[in-house]
């Protein structure tokens, strides 16, 4: 509904309601110059570095032979299936475990606030630095501090990691984990503390256990939240190549390579860009769905506002 | 219902204080759990960090048997080899980082307050065209990126870098400064332009100031997202005189024989700033996507 339109004889509250939130087309004069004006740095940026290069992306990969010799290369085939694996497995149990652990991050205890500044340490440090400590602790084979520990721990004599193509993933897959999870965990720690407390209360006054309120109460306003916040993860980790790139470094023999790492290995090891593109343009029958999901999301967020 | 009887301190019974034990023990155990799991990676940085050879066989000394910190010194004194750019190196880093951090904040609040504020458009067109940057993943849209950047001239050169990044980091800042924009009630606007304020002073004197703590947490977003960042740097700047130390880190991770103190210790040293700014900055973190996203 635009505000420049004829104006309905629309009375009581649909009209209050337009008054309020005046859409496109209701700036005049110098206001609607500057806003165009402050709209134009990203405009100019979105031009030059988003659409200009997607747009020669899609032509590079635009020849269907490329999709015909990815599908017969098992190497890409084995990067697909792991490409679901690393984001699916690492996305949703950064999400559920940050849900829970900032569950225990609200408790109200001097040392757990001390525990929250060691615990978000990991998101704070540098990928590239925090990812090569990770495979120096896994590649050094038997004597790795994880190895060590599972000795002395349990008696077990640890494997050597990336050996096989399943274990290295999983490798990249803990983290993964272990890098992004204190960012969620700090949202959803925001988000349980926007929820009024008197809600809580009524609640233990009608004798909800802890289990009950977290269902009935945490789990229904932090819904949108919580959706919003995974397929976000979902797009970054879809395009987070460090993990792979360096704990497993695809080890052994491309086992463990994600479609973000085979794809530039296709374009700089053997000299192929365009069949690197294509492997790239496979991820957007995934990734398009979820960036239509992620602007519904965000649009009934604000409706709802 | 009366209120009475629950105004009563309910009779602490066994079954509860055995409860109350049990939640301590577990919160305990979990607190343990989390020090190792948050912890392990780093100690092992400071382990190989602190070993004479760099060696990283982990051998039950909590501390490593002859610590020193001769990684360190030679990362000061340069006269090692391995080591004698990492404070150009360190230079260009944070050029790269500070301009990124500053960009991001500029553009993408300039935006925001068009969009948000202004009402130029709906919230959600302008958010759902910057996240169709997200559409290809970054390491594979470097490919088209790179003739993109030879046809704009900008290769070997650091703003290439910091155009890229900019562009990734943008997205994400619009999307909190967008949502945190709708705590600020529209009645200051309104009251500011009754007295005849302009779009500019608008956004000086009101979005700006208002807006801090966001665009704080939006900028350490950006610093992180550019601390992070090594495939962009590695793959647009090609001269020595341009390294940065993700690149250098890299380039000790393809070298067998390494020096892996040095790499540890150049590690630390790059950690440290975000982590830094973090810290100080760090009750803003998680404003703006949170209070937008609870509200509704």
């Amino acid at each position: 509904m635009s505000a420049g339109s004829v104006v309905p004889a629309a009375t009581g509250p649909f009209a209050l309601r337009r008054l309020r939130l005046p859409g496109p087309g209701h700036l005049h004069g110098s206001d609607l110059v500057w806003s165009i004006v402050f709209v134009v740095p990203y405009a100019a940026l979105f031009t030059a570095f988003v659409v200009y290069p997607i747009g020669y992306g899609l032509w590079m990969g635009s020849d269907p032979a490329l999709y015909a010799e990815l599908l017969s290369d098992p190497r890409y085939v084995r990067a697909a299936v792991n490409t679901v694996l690393f984001v699916g497995l690492a996305v949703n149990v950064e999400m559920v475990l940050a849900l829970l652990l900032s569950g225990f991050f609200m408790r109200r205890r001097r040392w757990i606030k001390a525990l929250l500044v060691i615990y978000i340490l990991p998101w704070t440090l540098p990928a590239v630095p925090a990812y090569l400590s990770f495979h120096w602790m896994l590649a050094a084979y038997p004597q790795g501090l994880p190895n060590n520990l599972l000795e002395a721990l349990f008696g077990i004599e640890g494997p050597f990691w990336f050996n096989r193509g399943w274990l290295a993933l999983g490798c990249d897959i803990t983290a993964s984990v272990w890098k992004w999870m204190p960012l969620w965990t700090l949202i959803f720690l925001g988000g349980r503390m926007a929820i009024p407390q008197d809600l809580y209360d009524a609640a233990s006054i009608d004798g909800a256990s802890g289990y009950r309120r977290f269902v009935h109460i945490t789990v229904p306003l932090l819904t949108n939240l919580y959706v919003i916040s995974t397929l976000i993860a979902a797009i970054w980790t879809f395009g987070d190549y460090a993990p792979v790139l360096f704990v497993s470094g695809g080890t052994p023999a491309f086992e463990s390579e994600v479609i973000s790492t085979l794809g530039f290995h296709y374009a700089l090891d053997f000299a192929n860009p365009p069949l690197g593109v294509a492997a790239g343009l496979t991820a957007l029958p995934i990734l398009l769905p979820i960036l239509i999901l992620l602007t519904r999301a965000l649009s009934t967020m604000e409706v709802q506002l | 219902m009366s209120a009475a009887p629950l105004l009563e301190r309910p009779k602490r019974r066994p079954r509860y204080r055995l409860r109350r034990i049990l939640v301590e023990v577990g919160s305990v155990v979990l607190g343990v759990i989390i020090v190792i799991w948050s912890l392990m990676p780093v100690y092992n940085m400071f382990l190989v960090a602190l070993d004479p050879e760099g060696h990283n066989e982990f051998t039950w000394d909590i501390w490593p048997p002859h610590p020193t910190f001769a990684a360190f010194v030679a990362l000061w004194s340069g006269d090692v080899e391995d080591v004698r750019d990492i404070w150009p190196q360190f230079g260009n880093s944070v050029y790269i980082g500070l301009f990124v951090m500053t960009l991001t904040v500029l553009v993408g609040s300039l935006s925001g307050f068009a969009i948000g504020r202004m009402r130029l458009a709906r919230n959600w067109q302008l958010t759902s065209t910057a996240l169709f940057t997200y559409v290809i993943p970054s390491s594979i849209l470097i490919i088209p990126f790179l003739r993109v950047m030879h046809i704009y001239g900008l290769l070997d050169n650091p703003w290439a870098v910091i155009a890229a990044e900019v562009t990734f980091a943008t997205p994400y800042a619009i999307l909190v400064l967008l949502y945190y924009a709708k705590l600020i009630p529209s009645e200051l606007d309104d009251a500011a332009r009754i007295d005849g304020a302009s779009a500019v002073q608008l956004y000086l004197h009101i979005y700006v100031p208002l807006m801090a703590p966001a665009l704080a947490a939006v900028g350490t977003y950006a610093l992180l997202f550019a601390w992070n960042d090594y495939f962009y740097q590695y793959m647009m700047l090609t001269s020595e005189r341009h390294e940065t130390v993700a690149m250098a880190l890299e380039q000790f991770f393809d070298d067998d024989d390494a020096p892996w103190n040095y790499m540890m210790a150049i590690a630390i040293l790059y950690s440290l700033p975000p982590i830094a700014i973090f810290y100080a900055l760090r009750r803003y973190m998680t404003l703006g996507l949170t209070t937008g996203g609870i509200k509704g």
